[in-house]
């Protein structure tokens, strides 16, 4: 399957990305499938989206994940119940995380501060590796939290079982029907968290029918297998990158930073080093206004993608 | 070494002939005060025999006399501000016949208004005021909904006005609200723009679409000094009710005290009263006296209560809610108590984040911190959306 990555359209590409992947014109399969749920409550307001794909295949379908997922809710009360206990039991696992990892990457950069004084002429080098130890201890921190919170996952579709729940069967049938026939499945960014749980709970990667996936900004980060909350500019200064949750994982071993020049503080070379070095192997790829990745099937990422490097 | 470039104010002093013509030239063409860097040149013109520049800034002397330019009726004083100060003043006028008026600046269109009535203000450079303390015609408005709670514990029917975030659903699936009780309501959203204010910082994603309840004072220096019925009202009645009726997240992280000045010792007394209950305080310029030694506390027999409350605080720190946040103006007297009761709270396991500014104890210094407080304790979901 084809993947397409963009950044943020508040300038849109979209029309060309189409045009360029022989979605336009006469003879088109079927129609354009588009997620727009991270939008939340403008889910709907898809109309500028439409325009630009209306020269690609004339038609487009918005699966109207969100919708459907406050269907779910209002129509089974179990499942609503079951996941509301989730989400505490997720914010309880979040906030712990956040906890443990301020106190980690403090000692991260106190190292890398220490490490990062010259050393006076007849110093001795520092002993050991203390700042590989100290990032070791946050890779560790965030592969457990990553490791929990899809377990939490798993035991929560385990109990409930989404797909023996007849509202939740009927929605998923409906979502499969189009994506089969669909010549191409674009999404839209917006709330990654919403995004991701709605991507899950109408089973979207099993549906797929290897036709091309246009995604940007969040859609984008959905489709990676550890999605990155991330923000140096808030009103309370540079956040942490925080590891929140798998997306689809049809795109691994990538954090996915769209906004990267608006959100992060890319100038702070010792900082960006420890983001990084602390991902790694995975590469942190920004994806700015006027980005295009395309991902060609075998998942193999082309060369010359523009990343942030540890040193 | 750098030579400070002349005050206007010199200049004019220099100037001949200075006759009323001069004067009025250099009015019209001044905005004042006039801010030069970190001087501040505060002005009146009028016969007087004294004129006095009146603040509450703490270190200096709070009647700071003004000069007169000789052979006119203007009158200056120059004054020293850091860079992002802003002072409330009033100009005190003393006239040959004895009388003596406090007025505002008459020079000066930009007043500060509180219950006690206004006051000028004096931007210094550096000064912003937050665009999110005005009006955005993008954010979308929430509503504020009157309500009145009779209670046992206060013995009186209690107004409270409820803010709804816009977009509020009452039977939203899968919503729930985090909760703010807000200490001398009707004051924050009549002088620190407190509903403009939310629908900002919500509309710009800072922080999570939330409900606050705007309490008003009976007898405030009685309910707002530690009184066990004022805490029970809160904790008893009002949100059991709140959280009755509407759909809120009902936990301790979820509920939040907050009060400015008396307000903040209500705040920390009722979570004093009912630990466990509110997970976080939004605590500012808090009328926090305490007493080392002996019994002068100097604020006369209002502040009784409190200092016993403190001391005993001080005394025995007890974790009353997880997270704190304390703010305060580098101008007034309360900053010493404020920053001594900051390691006090941490000393007690409480997770504090503490802000100083360079203001006073105003309702502006306690608009313009909402945004610092409220983001830490409700942060919005600005991490979660990338467009």
């Amino acid at each position: 399957m084809r993947i397409v990555l963009l950044g943020p359209q508040r300038r849109p590409t979209l029309e060309g990305v189409t045009r360029s992947l022989g979605l336009s014109g006469p003879g088109l399969a079927g129609p354009v499938a588009t997620i727009t749920a991270g939008w939340q409550e403008r889910e709907p307001d898809d109309a500028l989206l439409v325009s630009l794909l209306a020269s690609a295949s004339g038609q487009a379908v918005n699966l109207a994940l969100y919708r459907r997922w406050l269907d779910v809710r209002d129509r089974d009360p179990e499942y609503r119940a079951g996941e509301l206990r989730l989400a505490g039991l997720l914010a309880e696992l979040q906030e712990l995380y956040l906890l443990r990892l301020d106190f980690a990457l403090q000692a991260v950069y106190a190292v890398q501060r220490r490490s990062g004084a010259a050393p006076a002429p007849g110093d001795a080098p520092a002993p050991g590796d203390a700042l590989g130890e100290a990032l070791e201890a946050v890779r560790e921190l965030d592969a457990a939290h990553l490791r929990r919170v899809n377990e939490a996952r798993l035991e929560f579709f385990d109990r409930l079982r989404p797909h023996d729940r007849p509202v939740i069967a009927e929605n998923r049938a409906a979502v499969s029907a189009v994506l089969a026939e669909a010549a191409a499945l674009v999404i839209a960014g917006g709330h990654v968290g919403v995004l991701a749980e709605v991507l899950h709970l109408f089973n979207v990667a099993a549906a797929l029918n290897g036709a091309p996936v246009v995604a940007w900004s969040a859609g984008a980060m959905a489709l990676t297998d550890r999605i990155v909350l991330f923000g140096d500019r808030s009103p309370q200064g540079p956040g942490h990158p925080e590891v929140y949750g798998s997306g689809l994982s049809l795109l691994r071993d990538v954090v996915l930073l769209p906004h990267a020049r608006a959100r992060l503080l890319l100038d702070d070379t010792p900082r960006m080093a420890v983001l990084a070095r602390r991902f790694a192997p995975a590469r942190c790829v920004p994806l700015e206004a006027g980005t295009r990745i395309d991902v060609p099937a075998d998942g193999a990422w082309p060369a010359g993608i523009r990343t942030i490097e540890a040193a | 070494m750098k030579t400070l470039p002349k005050l206007a104010i010199n200049r004019l002093r220099e100037r001949r002939p200075l006759d009323a013509a001069a004067v009025d030239r250099f009015l019209a063409r001044s905005g004042v005060p006039i801010v030069e860097g970190a001087r501040c040149t505060f002005l009146y013109r009028g016969e007087a025999a004294e004129v006095f520049l009146v603040h509450r800034i703490f270190g200096l002397p709070d009647h700071l006399p003004l000069r007169r330019v000789r052979g006119t009726d203007l009158w200056y004083v120059v004054l020293e501000l850091p860079e992002g100060s802003r002072v409330e003043y009033q100009l005190e006028v003393a006239f040959a016949d004895g009388r003596r008026e406090r007025i505002n600046d008459p020079l000066n269109p930009r007043l500060a208004h509180s219950p006690v009535g206004s006051s000028s203000v004096c931007y210094a450079h550096g000064h912003v005021i937050p665009d999110w303390t005005v009006p955005d015609p993008e954010a979308r408005p929430g509503s504020l909904v009157d309500m009145v709670v009779p209670s046992r514990a206060l013995r009186r029917d209690c107004p409270v006005t409820l803010y709804l975030p816009a977009r509020f659903r009452r039977d939203g699936p899968g919503t729930r609200y985090p909760l703010l009780i807000v200490h001398d309501g009707g004051d924050y959203l009549r002088y620190a723009a407190a509903q403009t204010v939310l629908d900002n910082l919500i509309h710009r994603l800072d922080v999570a679409g939330l409900v606050a309840a705007f309490v008003y004072p009976g007898d405030r220096l009685t309910e707002y000094a530690n009184s066990a019925a004022h805490a029970r009202f809160l904790t008893a009645e009002l949100l059991p009710r709140l959280e009755a009726e509407l759909p809120l997240a009902g936990t301790p992280s979820g509920r939040c005290l907050m009060g400015s000045s008396f307000g903040a010792v209500a705040s920390l007394s009722v979570a004093y009263r009912h630990p466990g209950v509110y997970g976080s305080l939004l605590l500012q310029s808090g009328s926090f006296a305490f007493t080392d030694i002996g019994s002068d506390h100097g604020g006369g027999p209002v502040f009784e209560p409190v200092v016993r409350f403190i001391n005993r605080f001080r005394a025995a720190p007890r974790r009353v809610a997880d997270r704190m946040f304390v703010s305060c103006g580098v101008y007034e007297p309360l900053i010493v108590r404020n920053r001594s009761m900051v390691p006090v709270f941490e000393a007690a396991g409480m997770t504090v984040r503490y802000v100083e500014a360079r203001d006073g104890h105003s309702w502006e210094n306690w608009r313009d911190r909402l945004r610092d407080g409220l983001s830490w304790i409700f942060p919005g979901p600005q991490k979660y959306i990338y467009e």
